[in-house]
């Protein structure tokens, strides 16, 4: 493959709500939850926050990483499974946001939380083809947690941008390869006008995130006659801290090479966000000929797996935009009535 | 607000385009055009601002109007950016309390409202300390 | 040019009138001021009418028509005028230049209001639409709101406090008391007003003026003809309006108001007068940090000093410079386009001597000031003893 990344960038709102205060509510017993989850807090979005401007200000961080001119963006697709439009794409309200129109093409992409990537797929294929110079795929949520659920702990806010372009001057990292492993595994799903998702509760673990994960994992490593070793990082969708340490495992890897890519703990689980921000947590400390594995995983099902190479390029980029770090140490934490509102659970 | 009305003013509230008179260097910020000195001398031509300046004053409003009333108690400023216009806008992400006349502050894209559970979403800048 | 004269003069009691409809409200002024001024209706000429928002609050337009139709002068011109709060006096003004021009003889300029029909909420959105809807009431900005950022400032730069802009609306209730037509005749305190909610900081609910239905009505000839239809002609002696940037964030400072300024200029050097000449003054107080800053523009006391002089009591009936003897705004209502015309009723009546309780003794020369919006438009009039 010719075709790299030349820039990324990601948002995090900086509201909080701890495991404590949501266990309060329903009477649980918060630290068996941490434990269980091996998460502390999420990420929750202002009032004035939806999955378009947490987007753009992640598109916006990432045009001022790259360094590129945005009007030579020639495409961008947005993931999402909590887009403010169900008619009305988002990508076309980045685009105008990023100064990047009129000449691109644009689309929303829903995959559950593998829309993002999915994105970075169809933008490798276009740069690749040289159909376009430089493409940009985003994958941006406001979760929504039914109150009660489970899911309430970690369904959380956040967005990340990846530029693609071909292998060059302007490249941070290069995208050796990738693959996909997809089914038709209802595990988790979202019925049209209904507000909140529903899940098959353990079947979201063995045959639908490890299955996919572990088997996109081999996929790639096959393909590209790859082990373990030479990879210095792995970063897996994170719907909790267990699942990718799980995951690592049963693939050989350490935990240390889990662990820097690792963030749901102080963040939640951003949905289509969550692979890329763990892939930008990564950039923004990784050394040139690093090579990065990503698993990202959607449900329904499907996980798309990368090979990157971390190139010289990073080390000049890496400073000009606010890091993963730095939108995770900005917080405010609030109480659930606050939460309440801010979610519209409680509507004047 | 009309969707076509909204529509026209979307770079400029999206990314801070103004007008910049030709003649005298003036910028503008919301865009004018016709320079009220160089009237007819003055040519104007779109103008980012960087987004960056300081708060002039502030309130913060309980009583807020229709649309507005998820966000209240909220802060509104009016904010001398850096290269000389005044706008004005509310200062999120922050205790409103909190705020004081000369903080430094960014224009940063969000959410400003909506025609209704069906209408159409108005996104725009406000303020955020910095 | 000609010299004009205030002949008549009406007012309606002020309030939330849900029995009274605007073409009666109307025509319940219009009345009055024709037995004030002993006149037979048929000999008016022309007619102006100040009316900010009928349609948004009754959604009749076409007002000038449908008032001249009901008060049974057509086919007489009549002429509505917009001027957001300010419509009143620039309707006033109108009719002022009508009469000095030679164009018509007996010219009423009236205004009227009719705003308690509809929801707060809607209230509160007629009343932004004197702002800049794309740029101030789009991102939030009520105008409360516009006016409460001139009060932060002007406490910033002058050390004015929230107990001295209290106590614009205690001297203005007071006042009120003793005015039969204000829609307010009770007292409170200090006290009361630091007490009362939030509307958007420092302002609270007692910082801003209220909610009303009203009108009121002055006939105006010329002066050279007065003594047929009064004993006590009230001379038109200064008119001047001016305008400003409608949003108060492209204006260089934020605790003054330009047009102010401006405006009392023209009427000073018309009337051949001075501020230290002004017996008394009716200034626009829609929120009391509004009252500050006018007696200062308007050269009552120096930029800044508007806070500590009306604590001292220098506003007061009786002080050096009684403001809105009336109630002001505050005390005695604020229907929108009728303001403007109440303020020039309430200092005829105090220059005829006829104002009871409120009468500033010795009252020769008085003045009214009248806003639009944040200081988008002002129009002020200085009216003499005709005598």
């Amino acid at each position: 493959m010719e075709v790299g990344i030349v820039g990324y960038g990601v948002y995090i709102p900086r509201y909080r709500i701890k495991v404590e205060e949501i266990a309060k509510v329903w009477g649980t017993d918060a630290e068996r939850v941490k434990r269980g989850l091996f998460l502390e807090e999420k990420s929750v979005p202002g009032p004035d926050e939806d999955a378009a401007t947490i987007a753009v200000e992640a598109a916006r961080n990432a045009v001022k990483r790259s360094g590129i001119n945005p009007q030579d963006i020639g495409a961008i697709y947005v993931g999402s499974e909590s887009h403010p439009y169900a008619v009305k794409p988002t990508a076309t309200i980045v685009a105008e946001a990023i100064e990047a129109t009129p000449d691109l093409t644009a689309a929303d992409y829903e995959f559950a939380c593998k829309a993002g990537t999915a994105g970075i797929q169809t933008c490798m294929g276009m740069v690749g083809s040289n159909m376009i110079k430089y493409g940009m795929a985003i994958g941006t949520d406001t979760a929504q947690g039914a109150p009660g659920d489970p899911l309430e702990y970690t369904a959380a806010a956040g967005a990340a941008a990846v530029i693609v372009g071909k292998n060059g001057g302007q490249t941070i990292a290069s995208i050796e390869d990738t693959y996909s492993y997809t089914t038709d595994t209802p595990d988790f799903w979202r019925r049209e006008m209904r507000p909140y998702p529903k899940h098959g509760g353990r079947f979201t673990g063995k045959p639908a995130y490890f299955k996919h994960v572990l088997s996109a994992a081999h996929g790639l490593l096959r393909k590209l006659q790859l082990t373990p070793k030479d990879f210095a990082y792995a970063v897996f969708h994170q719907p909790n801290g267990k699942f990718p340490l799980q995951a690592g495992k049963e693939l050989g890897f350490a935990k240390e090479q889990i662990m820097p890519g690792l963030i749901v703990q102080k963040i939640g689980n951003t949905y289509s966000g969550a692979s890329m921000i763990g892939l930008a947590a990564v950039l923004d400390q990784a050394k040139p000929g690093e090579r990065i594995l990503v698993v990202s995983y959607g449900s329904g099902s499907g996980s798309d797996a990368f090979s990157i190479m971390v190139k010289d390029g990073i080390e000049a980029k890496r400073n000009i935009a606010p890091k993963v770090a730095d939108y995770v140490n900005n917080k405010t934490y609030i109480d659930y009535s606050t939460y309440a509102k801010f979610k519209q659970l409680l509507v004047r | 607000m009309a969707v076509p009305r909204f529509w026209r003013e979307i770079s400029n509230r999206y990314n801070l385009i103004g007008t910049k008179c030709g003649n005298c260097n003036k910028v503008f910020f919301p865009p004018r055009y016709l320079c009220p000195k160089c009237r007819r001398i003055g040519k104007l031509e779109p103008y980012k601002l960087n987004g960056k300046g300081k708060i002039i004053s502030f309130t913060v409003t309980h009583v807020a109007p229709n649309g507005f009333e998820d966000q209240a108690p909220y802060a509104l400023a009016i904010i001398e950016l850096d290269e000389g216009p005044r706008l004005t806008a509310q200062v999120t992400d922050c205790d409103p309390n909190q705020i004081k006349i000369g903080d430094r502050v960014e224009m940063i894209f969000r959410r400003i409202g909506q025609d209704g559970e069906d209408g159409a979403i108005y996104y725009g800048y406000k303020a955020r300390l910095v | 040019m000609r010299k004009v004269a205030i002949i008549g003069v009406g007012l309606t009691k002020f309030g939330e009138l849900w029995d009274v409809s605007l073409r009666r409200l109307m025509l319940e002024a219009g009345a009055r001021a024709i037995e004030d001024a002993g006149i037979d209706g048929k000999k008016i000429d022309a007619m102006y009418v100040g009316n900010m928002s009928a349609g948004q609050f009754i959604s009749q337009e076409h007002i000038a028509s449908l008032i001249v139709d009901h008060a049974g002068l057509t086919p007489i011109p009549c002429t509505r005028v917009e001027a957001a709060c300010a419509s009143g006096g620039s309707a006033l003004r109108q009719a002022v230049i009508t009469v000095a021009s030679g164009i018509h003889d007996i010219v009423v300029a009236a205004g009227i209001e009719k705003m308690t029909d509809v929801l707060a909420e809607q209230t509160t959105e007629a009343l932004i639409t004197a702002a800049d809807q794309e740029w101030e009431a789009f991102v939030g900005a009520t105008f409360p709101g516009l006016y409460a950022l001139m009060a932060r400032r002007h406490m910033y730069e002058f050390g004015t406090t929230e107990a001295q802009l209290a106590k614009v609306a205690v001297k203005n209730h007071h006042n009120a008391c003793f005015n039969p037509c204000a829609q307010y005749q009770m007292e409170i305190t200090v006290e009361d007003v630091l007490n009362s909610a939030p509307v958007t900081t420092p302002l609270k609910l007692l910082d801003c003026s209220p909610i009303t239905d009203g009108a009121a009505c002055v006939i105006l000839a010329p002066f050279d003809r007065a003594r047929e239809f009064t004993d006590t002609p009230i001379l038109v002696a200064g008119t001047g309006q001016a305008s400003d940037t409608i949003s108060l964030h492209d204006r260089p400072t934020l605790t003054g108001i330009a047009a102010t300024n401006k405006a009392a200029e023209l009427a000073y050097k018309m009337a051949g007068v001075g501020p230290n000449d002004i017996d008394l003054a009716e200034v626009h107080d829609c929120f009391t940090i509004a009252e500050i800053m006018a007696i200062e523009d308007l050269g009552f006391c120096k930029k800044g000093d508007g806070g500590k002089v009306t604590e001292r009591g220098e506003t007061a009936i009786g002080g050096r410079i009684p403001i809105n003897t009336s109630g002001g705004l505050k005390g005695k209502g604020h229907p929108i386009g009728a303001t403007g015309i109440a303020q020039a009723v309430e200092i005829t009546q105090q220059l005829r001597g006829e104002a009871g309780k409120r009468q500033v003794n010795g009252a020769e020369i008085g003045l009214t000031h009248n806003v639009g919006g944040s200081g988008g438009t002002v129009v002020v009039h200085i009216m003499r003893r005709g005598d």
